[in-house]
């Protein structure tokens, strides 16, 4: 089991690595452009040799990259060109509203779904059906006009949850439940959509299995063959799909975060990319890349303690 | 060349996909979901083309007379706030949302399918690439990424739909890749291979024809994100300024959601009405590719039974008047069937007659398909879904089993009739150790304590030869071997001391050495417990080793019955005589059984 934590933690660090070398590497490439996107149409040369020398664009590409990096791994993303804050300050002041918003969505999403998807493949019939219409509709309305829907029903026209605004839980949990509830509806509507019907592919995998049908001659009842073994089974499938989910969410919330006024993160990257300030931009691009390989690796490490086998490949 | 010409014109493959795609596209458009989707896009299409002559006003038209007038002869949706067309500018939105998407489509099935053929046909270092390749591109959410380019490249909306392509080429490079992976070791693909044909060719011949269907489907899935994805940039402010989208009209209905509801609606109604329609028609198509396999299953499996039918006749049954034990099972007159999408049962095993006394030792003996593990599967009640006892008489010591069901017959298995299966690995759950798997059972069928059933169970795994039971008990099942593995299901058999075992192929999947020790302990087991077997197999050397009678079993129903040495000493079916000739062609292992009745004889 350490080999193999070894092992993930390892491959972890590698992707992060490549991501962000990749990232700075583009962004800053094209960093001539933004100067003069920056400083408008009738910067001169002259001042565009300014901003590049006082944001350090005028060194060679390895230094600046260098200089980046042995920041980043610090902690410290430099200082932005638009914003007063730091990147890492602005960065982890926004961050903890997103994390709370796309985790309860998966949450959400994870319960509801194993629910609807455990039910229609051990029980077919009507909600069998629900289930695969659920997918059909939740795959081909994107969460934007969803939340669109909820607000002009739910908030315009029945003022029942807020339209806008955001309310932390550990300030008021009733009002973060009044600013939090459609958000994550909208977000997790699409995710509870698919994963329900890969959930019920899973089990009805399992359910096919040699060894389903060995276990029920020994006596065991469907029940128990089916709680206690199918479903354990069925879990390691799941459990990723519900991973690639998350990296959906984080997309996700860019948008629902603008429609609801959310300060986070995905509001702070709209400013940023607005602004075109490649420091924050590169911050942002960095800090999400993390956060998705950190949430694999749990997922993993999940996986493995639930399926042995896992721990091998 | 004609060496090639002979190959590729034998190949059936290629010749019959292509008849199944033009009936394909037939059963879609015949289908009333394929028609609502079909119908959706040759619109769109046509709108997007001619969008130009479409317009009734010039949609940049600023009419200050009509500022957010509301639906009306003149205006059919209204006017937004500049007093502009709304329908004349959904019409022209369409134009660019359509082309953007169908661009980023292109680009990621000509990413995606090029590399997924490449690191499908020729594994090694382009696999580790393309693996590589997409969890970097799964590392950071799609949108997030377009931001971060937006920043530098400014807004244009081909530019951003051209990256997001290539971020959505993963989607085509694994479906690719899990096809040609599977198709590349198919005996066709030898077949050309050796036949000299390039690689290259072989690709696009025989691959791309099995490919072409999963891309087009798959295609309709990515659209439709493309459309979701550019919508939500053309919101977020991202979009080119000078075009006119759905996704920015939203961006705009959504400023006066408050006052002007309608305006966010109609680019709302037409995203969602375009993306269901390509979901629909990837579902449709995908459906009806699965249909059309099946259909054909279905199809040869009919035309079997209906074949045999016309050349049924009697089994011959050899007289047995020394048979010794009292009557455990009587299977008599058994018909099993599985029901039809047609509402009609497919036959799959018809009037098959056997009975076992207690203690004794039957062989089932039939090839593959005869119909002698769906017998054994009615006799422990867990025939697969739509598989059904239409008629005759299934008694266990003095229990019609086709009168219990649920928690009764439960008691009945594992207690009274176990199981062994085939295929050792697939048949222990791989999430247990060996042990608690044991336990369980003790516990469940014995309703022993906890402690007892691990004694039991260390027990029975040395009975059954494991060299170190306590190691076995805490392994789980991939860290035994398939001999191994087939031990400890017999332990698990023989666990709660059924009166009967029914052992489907028990030797099969195993290797011929392994094969001699497992057959050898049955025996030695069954002598000491006095359990009764039925043992299916197709092997008459193993039948000659182990059992006391035999029921030989063809296309379903019964030809030949009768003790063991009668069935060999005077086989009347000529199916009997086929079977048992047929072991004087398999290895040593099963010829050197062939001189064990006679040493039984002996005693």
């Amino acid at each position: 089991m350490t080999a193999f934590i070894a092992r993930r933690l390892a491959t972890g660090v590698l992707l992060l690595l490549t991501v962000c070398t990749i990232a700075f590497y583009l962004l800053y490439l094209g960093s001539d452009s933004v100067a003069h996107a920056i400083l408008g149409a009738e910067a001169t040369k002259a001042d565009i040799v300014r901003f590049n020398l006082s944001h350090g664009l005028d060194k060679p590409f390895i230094e600046q990259y260098w200089n980046w990096i042995t920041h980043a791994v610090r902690g410290d993303f430099g200082e932005p060109w638009t914003f007063t804050q730091s990147v890492t300050e602005a960065i982890t002041s926004r961050m903890g509203v997103t994390l709370i918003l796309a985790s309860t969505a998966l949450v959400f999403s994870a319960i509801v779904s194993v629910l609807l998807g455990v039910t229609a493949a051990l029980r077919g019939g009507w909600i069998d059906r629900v289930v695969q219409v659920l997918g059909l509709v939740g795959f081909a309305v994107p969460n934007f006009l969803l939340a669109f829907l909820l607000v002009a029903v739910l908030a315009v026209q029945h003022p029942i949850f807020n339209a806008v605004g955001w309310v932390p839980p550990s300030q008021d949990f009733g009002q973060f439940m009044k600013s939090a509830t459609l958000p994550v509806f909208a977000l997790a509507f699409a995710g509870i959509a698919s994963v329900s019907q890969q959930v019920r592919g899973a089990v009805k995998d399992t359910l096919q299995l040699d060894f389903v049908r060995t276990l029920r001659t020994g006596g065991l009842s469907h029940k128990r063959v089916v709680f206690k073994h199918a479903l354990r089974n069925a879990a390691a499938p799941a459990l990723s799909i519900l991973g690639l989910q998350f990296v959906g969410l984080l997309g996700g919330a860019v948008i629902i975060e603008q429609i609801f006024a959310i300060p986070g993160l995905g509001q702070f990257s709209v400013s940023a990319t607005a602004a075109k300030d490649l420091p924050a931009v590169m911050g942002i691009v960095t800090m999400t890349a993390l956060i998705v390989i950190v949430v694999n690796l749990i997922i993993d490490l999940l996986s493995a303690t639930l399926n042995p086998k896992v721990r091998l490949s | 060349m004609s060496d090639q010409n002979t190959i590729t014109g034998n190949a059936p493959v290629a010749p019959r996909l292509a008849l199944r795609d033009r009936s394909l596209i037939l059963k879609v458009l015949t289908n009333p979901l394929g028609v609502f989707s079909a119908v959706t896009v040759t619109l769109f299409a046509f709108i997007a083309i001619f969008a130009d002559s479409l317009v009734r006003y010039d949609p940049g038209r600023i009419d200050y007379l009509a500022l957010n007038a509301p639906p009306s002869a003149e205006h059919w949706l209204g006017a937004d706030g500049l007093g502009r067309d709304i329908f004349d500018r959904l019409l022209i939105g369409t134009r660019f949302t359509l082309s953007g998407a169908l661009l980023a489509v292109l680009m990621a099935a000509i990413i995606g399918c090029t590399s997924g053929l490449l690191s499908g046909y020729f594994g090694g270092i382009w696999d580790t690439i393309g693996t590589w390749f997409t969890s970097v591109i799964q590392a950071l959410p799609g949108l997030v990424v377009l931001l971060a380019a937006a920043a530098i490249l400014g807004t244009n909306l081909y530019l951003a739909m051209f990256i997001f392509g290539f971020l959505l080429s993963p989607s085509f490079y694994r479906l690719t890749y899990v096809i040609v992976r599977g198709v590349r070791n198919e005996l066709y693909v030898d077949a050309a291979r050796v036949a000299g044909l390039s690689d290259l060719r072989i690709m696009l011949r025989h691959i791309l024809g099995v490919v072409r269907a999963p891309i087009i489907i798959q295609a309709g899935i990515i659209t439709s994100i493309a459309i979701a994805i550019q919508s939500g940039l053309q919101f977020l402010g991202f979009g080119d300024v000078e075009s006119i989208t759905w996704g920015s009209m939203l961006s705009e209905g959504f400023k006066v959601l408050t006052v002007e509801p309608l305006q966010l609606l109609w680019p709302s109604l037409l995203i969602a009405w375009v993306m269901i329609a390509l979901i629909v028609f990837a579902n449709t198509l995908r459906d009806e590719l699965e249909r059309v396999g099946a259909r054909v299953r279905r199809a040869t499996r009919k035309s079997m039974t209906d074949h045999v039918k016309a050349e049924a006749e009697d089994a011959i049954v050899h007289p047995e008047p020394d048979r010794q034990g009292e009557l455990l099972l009587d299977v008599d007159q058994l018909e099993i069937g599985y029901l039809q999408a047609t509402g009609k049962y497919n036959v799959v095993v018809h009037n098959t007659t056997l009975t076992i006394n207690k203690g004794e030792v039957v062989g089932l003996v039939g090839e593959s398909g005869s119909g002698k593990t769906q017998t054994a599967l009615a006799i422990l009640g867990l025939l697969p879904a739509g598989g059904t006892i239409l008629d005759g008489r299934l008694v266990f010591d003095g229990i019609d089993l086709r009168n219990i069901r649920g928690k009764d017959y439960d008691k009945l298995r594992g207690a009274r009739i176990s199981y062994i299966p085939q295929e050792p690995m697939s048949n222990l759950d791989p999430n247990y150790t060996v042990g608690s798997q044991l336990i369980e059972r003790l516990r469940v069928v014995m309703g022993m304590s906890k402690s007892d059933a691990k004694t039991r169970a260390l027990q029975l795994l040395d009975k059954v030869g494991m060299p170190n039971p306590e190691k076995t008990f805490s392994s789980y099942p991939h860290e035994i071997s398939g001999g191994q593995a087939q031990r400890v299901l017999i332990a698990a058999a023989l666990s709660c001391e059924p009166d009967l075992i029914i052992a489907d192929e028990p030797t099969t999947a195993l290797d011929v050495t392994i094969q001699a020790e497992i057959l050898e302990l049955l025996r030695d087991l069954q002598k000491e417990t006095g359990v009764a077997i039925l043992l299916v197999t197709h092997n008459f050397g193993v039948v000659a080793d182990l059992c006391d009678r035999v029921v030989v079993m063809q296309y379903g129903r019964v030809v030949e019955s009768g003790a063991i040495l009668d069935i060999f000493d005077n086989p009347q079916h000529p199916y009997t005589r086929e079977l048992l000739g047929a072991i004087l062609d398999e290895n040593g292992a099963a010829r050197g059984a062939y001189v064990a009745p006679t040493a039984k004889a002996g005693k």
